[in-house]
């Protein structure tokens, strides 16, 4: 199926497409977004694609994506790209950013780190590439190479 | 430099720049250059985690530069026992000195009484994080033994997976150019994300099983305690403790240029008959602590530039 294929298939007029989702996290990001929006939201997982192989696409109805979110969505899908519709056209078109830092949006699994401790703030600074996000807590230290398993 | 109201967390705060700096500074010390520097000011030591050797250090370098020092050894005897908060605890102790030495057994307690202190915190180790004070002043040690960081083959040796001192050595290390040869049984090499980093840095290191497949000349041979909880089998133990012990007969093969460095306490890692030959630092290291922390203290109270 091609991409275009794709975005026609689930066409919505108003919202946002998140696209080339690194398969098979189009659940993590659900999760992210959450599924008490007033739209409708659809979920495609496992198209063919060429740059990721397989990808996953999910669409949302009347959503427009707070900073918090994308940030979040940036450790589960950094190869995605946002797609801003409106009247049934892509109005805007945008890869994710991913932060330098994050800032109570992640939870260190150490439980010897003084984020599991006091009540306080975690906060995780990006390390290695964009492409392929690693964290690392900023009290504890350590590193995570699989940061979408840290997402609160 | 100025370094007043720095907070000394973790080696990874601090470029290389400030590093050398930092090392000249505790070496400018030790040769008598700042006298009596600290006078006048108050130290802080809260150990909530015991610790001999360092609080020691600690108070040491304070009193014999005319600081004072209060504190606890035991968190048994602070409000901790009552259920107060770290947080709380470092707020007000911060109205009580100059500056705070603390040990901690969570990992991040000092980046997190570095937030809420208004004196700088200085990490007497947390948990299995960082003991950046250890870490300076064994690169005082080898500056001070060699001249320079730059160009030395530096083997680590024993338990290089739990062993947090070897961990920010490395990282140190790698900011200059050296090489690396991590000598290790596979069940304690180096961690995967240690590796990780170092290669990013661009580091030359290797990794070999035991000292017998060592292939090249080392100038230092930093050696750590293997400790025996880390085994199920205390036979396994023996085995590996019996195999990475250095003495005499070790060191002959190890050469005359090698220095043998330890962060201490020793069990049978080092025989003590390697104990009066000039290969043998460890001492003088652990007493580099004191120069080291008069330095770091010196600096971070604003009386040293």
């Amino acid at each position: 199926m091609t991409e275009t294929r794709a975005h026609k298939v689930y066409a919505i007029e108003r919202g946002t497409v998140i696209d080339h989702i690194p398969s098979p996290m189009a659940m993590k990001v659900v999760e992210i977004l959450g599924v008490h929006q007033d739209g409708i939201l659809t979920v495609g997982i496992n198209f063919k694609s060429e740059k990721l192989g397989r990808k996953d696409i999910v669409k949302v109805e009347n959503l427009a994506l707070t900073a918090a979110v994308t940030d979040r969505l940036a450790l589960v899908a950094p190869t995605a790209t946002i797609n801003i519709i409106e009247d049934g056209k892509v109005v805007e078109k945008r890869p994710i950013t991913v932060p330098k830092e994050f800032l109570g949006m992640l939870r260190c699994p150490n439980p010897k780190c003084i984020t599991n401790i006091e009540e306080i703030d975690t906060v995780f600074l990006l390390e290695g590439e964009a492409s392929k996000p690693a964290v690392r807590c900023r009290y504890c230290e350590r590193l995570y190479q699989k940061p979408s398993d840290l997402v609160l | 430099m100025d370094m007043k109201g720095r907070s000394i967390v973790s080696i990874r705060d601090f470029p290389r720049e400030e590093i050398e700096a930092i090392v000249n500074k505790a070496l400018e010390v030790k040769a008598g250059k700042w006298p009596n520097m600290l006078a006048g000011k108050v130290l802080a030591t809260l150990f909530f985690e015991p610790s001999t050797r360092t609080r020691l250090s600690f108070e040491s370098a304070m009193v014999s530069m005319g600081g004072r020092v209060i504190g606890f050894a035991d968190a048994n005897v602070s409000s901790t026992k009552k259920g107060e908060s770290l947080s709380d605890t470092i707020k007000t102790v911060t109205g009580y000195c100059d500056a705070i030495a603390m040990r901690h057994s969570i990992e991040g307690a000092a980046r997190l009484a570095s937030q809420v202190a208004t004196v700088p915190v200085l990490n007497a180790g947390d948990g299995a994080n960082q003991h950046p004070t250890q870490t300076f002043l064994d690169l005082v040690t080898i500056k001070e033994e060699f001249g320079q960081l730059e160009g030395l083959t530096v083997g680590m040796l024993g338990d290089l997976k739990y062993g947090r001192t070897v961990h920010s050595l490395a990282k140190a290390l790698s900011l200059f150019d050296t090489r690396q040869v991590f000598i290790a049984p596979p069940s304690l090499s180096m961690p995967e994300t240690t590796l990780a980093e170092l290669k990013n840095a661009g580091t030359n290191f290797s990794q070999v099983d035991d000292i017998s497949q060592l292939d090249q000349k080392l100038d230092v041979l930093y050696v750590t305690r293997i400790q025996k909880e880390r085994f199920a089998d205390f036979l396994e133990y023996e085995r590996v403790a019996g195999a990475y012990r250095i003495d005499k007969k070790e060191l002959a093969r190890l050469g005359e240029q090698c220095r043998i460095m330890h962060p201490l306490p020793r069990v049978d890692e080092i025989a003590e008959e390697l104990d009066g030959t000039k290969n043998a630092i460890y001492f003088r290291q652990a007493h580099n602590g004191i120069p080291t922390r008069q330095a770091l203290l010196g600096l971070v109270m604003g009386v040293m530039k």
